[in-house]
């Protein structure tokens, strides 16, 4: 797991947001990936081939293995985006869906991949 | 926002940031884009504001970042971060999206500074949640101040063993530290001795690092031959082999390293000619004395082009700004080559040592051709070892041939984890030099953008779509 070296660095500010519907709070300022991996759980989606667990591998936005979903918009890369408050963060499951009228996405069409 | 520059840089990493304040500094108009929010690139990311405070953890190399960062603000430079360039054209259209909106400007002349990435390390199990490279964990010191707790650190090359110490300073355990360097590598730089001398302090360095980690009570394992990762839906311990012998290790993170190469995807997909650089066993892009590639108006500095290091990339991105800046008019020939002489004498002192350095940490034949059937290249469309040789057996010659037989390379990454384990296990199992196999055909949009934002972009003809500006400097 990973941790704050400073875990008790006064003055950090707090944001919550939610993780597979659990709230949770991590330092403002900080990169997806990284609030992912200090809430205790290194996967954060699987595979649209297999379904196999795949968590944060490159950290600089290359590999595209830390993709979830945020606030229902699926396929996003985690270490590329900074928490903000009430984000609603899901790992993703396959190539990732936008659910059913979801106003975005004309024609009724019900799932998206990359 | 304009929608011409007399140059564009892409990469705001220290050979990115160094072209573009030269440029701006001699009064051209300079548009900066960059993938990440802040300078730095990722050497010196977060070098604005570290995750943490002890400037001890990460050592003075790290924070020499500063200057260049601190040169740029002072700048006229138009600087765009969270910009994603997806599209460069040969006659210097540039495609570049911020918070989903994507507009184009044009250039005179195009800098490309995009930098390196992490040679692929495909070994047993490196798809494994837990697993990372050596660069995201210290991606995540840098930025975050986070470690990893009883991290194994495996492979080659000095960002092992820096990571490593920064890691022990930050005072998180580490379990080991597992060197797959070649045991013959030694003897091969050793024949280069006099070349190794020339980078004497950084020799020293590297000792000391090794020192430090040895006195933390830090194992090192040495001539490791194989890695195989444990776990099923996450890392629980790495097994490796030295002496012939299997060993097991327990741990909940595993740090990958192999040496870095040059990023090529823009390059590649704006096709620019590219050579197979032997020494480095990478691809590079074909640029002149002024980093100019066979396009016109396109140059690469700084790592992008081939590996140098941090140390050499700003000197590489002021030669490649005085050469645009000859090209523009601004500079006469005689300037270009007066003020690029000293920057050229700094780069020949190093490259004496690049080329020992290059022959000390050439990573094992083993670790760049997956010899297990079921290790995955591909991570993305999830195409073993095996598959690959499958369809090589059946008369597949090149890596575009593979990918239509497989769909290898094909995925959201675009072949940036697995083209250059592709081009070498071709190479490997047809017999063939790497230059004759060659690369996957990368086309662009070279990284993922919605449709909607697609077509938003051939609505809007002239006004920009979004109301965005970050020019820096200019208060």
């Amino acid at each position: 797991m990973f941790r704050y070296i400073d875990a008790a660095r006064h003055g950090a500010r707090l944001v919550t947001i939610t993780i597979d519907g659990v709230a949770t709070t991590v330092r403002a300022g900080e990169t997806l990936a990284a609030a992912l991996l200090q809430s205790g759980r290194p996967d954060s989606r699987t595979t649209a081939v297999s379904h196999q667990p795949r968590g944060p591998f490159c950290m600089m936005g290359i590999c595209f293995d830390c993709l979830v979903s945020i606030d229902g918009w699926p396929n996003q890369q985690a270490c590329m985006i900074r928490v903000r408050e009430g984000m609603r963060v899901e790992r993703q499951e396959g190539c990732g869906c936008i659910p059913l009228g979801t106003d975005a996405l004309p024609g009724g069409n019900d799932e998206a991949s990359l | 926002m304009k929608r011409r520059y007399d140059v564009v840089v892409i990469g705001a990493g220290p050979a990115g940031m160094a072209a573009a304040t030269t440029c701006a500094n001699a009064g051209a108009s300079l548009l900066l884009l960059d993938e990440q929010d802040a300078p730095g690139g990722q050497v010196y990311r977060s070098i604005e504001q570290p995750g943490l405070v002890d400037r001890d953890v990460l050592g003075p190399d790290y924070y020499k970042g500063e200057e260049l960062v601190q040169d740029l603000r002072r700048s006229q430079v138009e600087y765009v971060p969270s910009a994603t360039v997806w599209q460069v054209s040969p006659e210097r259209e540039i495609a570049f999206s911020v918070n989903g909106a994507s507009q184009v400007v044009s250039a005179r002349q195009v800098i490309l500074a995009t930098g390196a990435q992490e040679r692929p390390f495909p070994i047993q199990g490196w798809t494994l949640p837990g697993v990372m490279n050596v660069g995201a964990a210290q991606i995540l010191l840098k930025q975050s101040g986070m470690v990893g707790e009883g991290a194994v650190f495996a492979g080659t090359g000095p960002l092992l063993y820096l990571t490593a110490r920064q890691y022990i300073r930050a005072g998180a355990t580490v379990t080991a530290v597992l060197d797959t360097t070649p045991i013959s590598n030694y003897w091969r730089a050793l024949a280069r001795g006099f070349d190794g001398l020339s980078g004497w302090e950084s020799l020293r360095k590297g000792l000391q690092w090794k020192r430090e980690i040895r006195a933390a009570g830090v194992p090192i394992v040495e001539g490791v031959t194989g890695l195989r990762v444990r776990g099923d839906r996450c890392v629980r311990g790495i097994d490796y082999c030295q002496h012939g012998r299997w060993l097991h290790l327990s741990t909940d993170h595993v740090f990958l390293h192999q040496g870095v190469v040059p990023n090529i995807n823009l390059t590649q997909s704006m096709r620019c000619a590219h050579e197979w650089f032997p020494r480095q066993l990478c691809w590079r892009v074909v640029t002149d004395a002024w980093g100019r590639t066979s396009l016109p108006g396109v140059a690469v500095a700084g790592d992008a082009a081939d590996i140098a290091g941090a140390a050499c990339a700003p000197h590489r991105g002021v030669i490649a700004a005085l050469g645009a800046l000859q090209q523009l008019g601004r500079i006469s020939n005689q300037d270009r080559d007066a003020s690029a002489a000293p920057h050229r004498r700094a780069l020949a002192r190093e490259e004496r040592f690049r080329r020992f350095l290059d022959q000390l940490f050439q990573p094992s034949e083993s670790f760049l051709v997956p010899r297990g059937a079921d290790v995955l290249v591909c991570r993305c469309e999830e195409i073993s070892a095996g598959r690959l040789r499958e369809v090589i057996a059946i008369g597949c010659e090149g890596p575009n041939h593979l990918k239509s037989y497989t769909r290898c390379g094909m995925g959201p990454c675009q072949g940036r984890m697995c083209g250059l384990t592709v081009t070498q296990v071709l190479a490997a199992e047809l017999d063939r030099p790497p230059a004759a196999i060659g690369y996957y055909r990368l086309r662009q949009p070279i990284k993922p953008i919605g449709l909607g934002e697609l077509a938003a972009l051939a609505q809007v003809e002239a006004p920009a779509p979004v109301a965005f500006r970050s020019k820096v400097g200019a208060s």
